[in-house]
C-alpha cells in the first residue's frame, strides 16, 4: 500500500502526516501524532472513547480515515485546558469524582465541550442523550451528568 | 487498499465502474464497521464526500432536496427541514449517537440494506425520491423501489445516490417515525413504523402511507394498513384495523433482541402509535 499525505489542522497546529489508506483518524492522532488523549474503546463507534471534532462536528474518530482528515479542522482533548489551567469542565468532573479509570473521561470532555457549544444551557435529560454515545464502565453516569451540569452554569457566569 | 476522493459524480460512477472490489465511502458508519469486524475488504474507497452539492439541503418545489452526504446532525439543524417532515428528520435522528449523527448518512442508512434502518420506513411514508448517477444517466426513483433484500438494494452496478428528495406536502398533513428498542438509547430497532398522514377541513383522513422496519427482510410498506385509517378519523376500530393489517404484513426473525411474535405484535403498535402523532402534527381533530 502506498501512504497517503495528509495536511490537516489540529488544535489550530498545521500538521502533516503519511498515512495508510485504511489506516484511522484515531490510530493517526494515537500512533502518529503521539496525540493519545483520545482512546480506544471498541474501535467501532459504539463507546465515543475517542471522540474528536472535525470541523466542529463531533465524530467518533475510530470510524474516520485518516485520510479523510485533509484541510479540516481536528480538536481534541489535547486542546482544552491545560494541567495549570483546566477547563471548567475538566475542573467540574474532577471536583465531581466523577471518573475513576479515566479511559472514557477525554470523550467525555470533548463531547461535553460539543454539547455545551450548541446548548449552554442544557437539560439534564438533554445531557444525557447528547452523552448516550460515550460509555462509562465505572461511574455510573450520574456524576459526569452533574460534573456537566455545573460546569454549565460557571460557564454561563452563573453562580452553581 | 486505494482511497479516492471523487471530484464529481461521474468520476465516482467511472471508478466504480472500474471493478467489483470498490466501495463508496459516505459518512463510513456502517462501510468502516464492515471493515473491522466483518471482513469486508474493499479494492477501493472512494469519498464522496466532497463533491458539489452532495453536503448541501436545498429547498426545491416546495420540497427539500438533501445531498447525499448530509449527515443526521446536519438535517436535525436545519428548522425549516423538520417543520415540513418532522417525522423523517426525527427517524434520522435516532440513528446511534450524537457521535455517529456527525457523520452518518440517509442515503447510506438506505444502502447499507438493512431491515431496521431508520429512516427508510420514514422516507417511504413521506414518498421520498431517490436521484440516481449511473454511467447510463440520471434517474429518480421512489425510495419503496429501491429495497430489495438484506444488505441488497436495487441500484444497478456502478451506481450511486445524488441526492434524496423530500417532496411538498398538503397544508393538513403530518409524518411520525416510532421505534421499539430495549433501551432508551443507541440500539437497533425491534419493530418501528413510520406514518405520513393527510386530512380534510374535517380531520378526516384522506390519504395515508404505513411502512414498517425491521418486522420482513427489507422495510415494508403496508398498503392495507394505510387503507384502513383512510375515511377515518382515526377512532378505535380504525386504529385496530391498522394494527391487524400490520401484523399480517409481518414475516420477522426472532433474536435476541426480540422474538417473531413480540416484534410482530409490537409492529402494530408502533404503527398505531405514529398514526397518532402524525394526525395531531397535521392538525387533526379525533
Ligand atoms: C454505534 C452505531 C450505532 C448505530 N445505530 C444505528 C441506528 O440506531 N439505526 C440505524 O438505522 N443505523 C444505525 N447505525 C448504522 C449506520 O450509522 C447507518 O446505517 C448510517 O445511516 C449509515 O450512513 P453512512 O453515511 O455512515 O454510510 P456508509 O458507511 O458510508 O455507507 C453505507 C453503505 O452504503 C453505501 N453508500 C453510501 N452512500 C451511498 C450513496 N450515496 N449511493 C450509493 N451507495 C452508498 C456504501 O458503499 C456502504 O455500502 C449505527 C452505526 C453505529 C456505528
Ligand atoms: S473507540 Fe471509537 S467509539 Fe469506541
Ligand atoms: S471512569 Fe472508567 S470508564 Fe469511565
Amino acid at each position: 500500500m502506498s501512504k497517503i499525505h495528509v495536511t490537516t489542522n489540529v488544535n489550530g497546529d498545521s500538521v502533516e502526516f503519511l498515512c495508510e489508506p485504511d489506516e484511522v483518524l484515531l490510530d493517526v492522532l494515537r500512533d502518529r501524532l503521539n496525540l493519545t488523549g483520545a482512546k480506544e474503546g471498541c474501535g467501532t463507534g459504539d463507546c465515543g472513547a475517542c471522540s474528536v471534532t472535525i470541523d466542529g462536528r463531533l465524530v467518533a474518530s475510530c470510524l474516520v480515515l485518516g485520510a479523510e482528515a485533509e484541510g479540516r479542522v481536528i480538536e481534541t482533548v489535547e486542546g482544552i485546558g491545560s494541567a495549570k489551567d483546566l477547563h471548567p469542565l475538566q475542573r467540574h468532573l474532577l471536583e465531581h469524582a466523577a471518573l475513576q479509570c479515566g479511559v472514557c473521561t477525554p470523550g467525555i470532555i470533548v463531547a461535553a465541550k460539543a454539547l455545551l457549544a450548541e446548548n449552554p444551557d442544557p437539560t439534564e435529560e438533554e445531557a444525557r442523550y447528547w452523552l448516550a454515545g460515550n460509555l462509562c464502565r465505572c461511574t455510573g453516569y450520574d456524576k459526569i451528568i452533574r460534573a456537566v451540569l455545573s460546569a454549565a452554569t460557571e460557564m454561563r457566569g452563573e453562580n452553581a | 487498499m486505494r482511497y479516492v476522493v471523487a471530484k464529481d459524480s461521474r468520476e465516482a460512477v467511472a471508478l466504480l465502474n472500474t471493478g467489483e472490489g470498490a466501495r463508496l465511502l459516505s459518512g463510513g458508519t456502517d462501510v468502516l464497521v464492515q471493515m473491522k469486524l466483518s471482513g469486508v475488504a474493499p479494492d477501493m474507497l472512494i469519498d464522496i464526500k466532497r463533491i458539489d452539492g452532495f453536503n448541501t439541503i436545498s429547498a426545491e418545489d416546495s420540497g427539500f432536496r438533501i445531498g447525499a452526504t448530509v449527515s443526521g446532525a446536519k438535517m436535525g439543524a436545519h428548522p425549516a427541514l423538520k417543520t415540513l417532515w418532522p417525522g423523517v428528520v426525527e427517524a434520522v435522528e435516532l440513528i446511534g449517537s450524537t457521535q455517529v449523527q456527525g457523520r452518518a448518512t440517509m442515503a447510506g442508512n438506505l444502502c447499507n440494506g438493512s431491515p431496521a434502518a431508520d429512516s427508510v420506513p420514514a422516507m417511504i411514508a413521506a414518498e421520498a425520491v431517490a436521484r440516481i448517477e449511473g454511467p447510463d444517466g440520471t434517474r429518480d426513483v421512489p425510495i419503496a423501489a429501491l429495497l430489495k433484500g438484506p444488505g441488497k438494494t436495487h441500484l444497478a452496478k456502478a451506481e450511486l445516490i445524488s441526492s434524496i428528495f423530500l417532496p411538498a406536502r398538503a397544508a393538513r398533513a403530518g409524518d411520525a417515525y416510532l421505534r421499539f428498542i430495549p433501551r432508551t438509547e443507541m440500539d437497533i430497532a425491534v419493530a418501528s413504523a413510520g406514518v405520513s398522514l393527510e386530512v380534510d377541513e374535517n380531520s378526516v383522513v384522506t390519504k395515508a402511507v404505513v411502512a414498517l422496519g425491521a418486522v420482513a427482510p427489507t422495510v415494508v410498506s403496508v398498503p392495507e394498513a394505510a387503507a384502513a385509517l383512510i375515511g377515518t378519523k382515526l377512532d378505535a376500530a380504525a386504529l385496530e384495523a391498522c394494527a391487524k393489517a400490520c401484523t399480517a404484513a409481518c414475516n420477522p426473525i426472532d433474536d435476541k433482541r426480540g422474538t417473531a411474535e413480540f416484534r410482530t405484535k409490537v409492529a402494530g403498535v408502533m404503527a398505531t402509535r405514529a398514526a397518532k402523532i402524525a394526525y395531531a402534527r397535521a392538525g387533526g381533530q379525533q
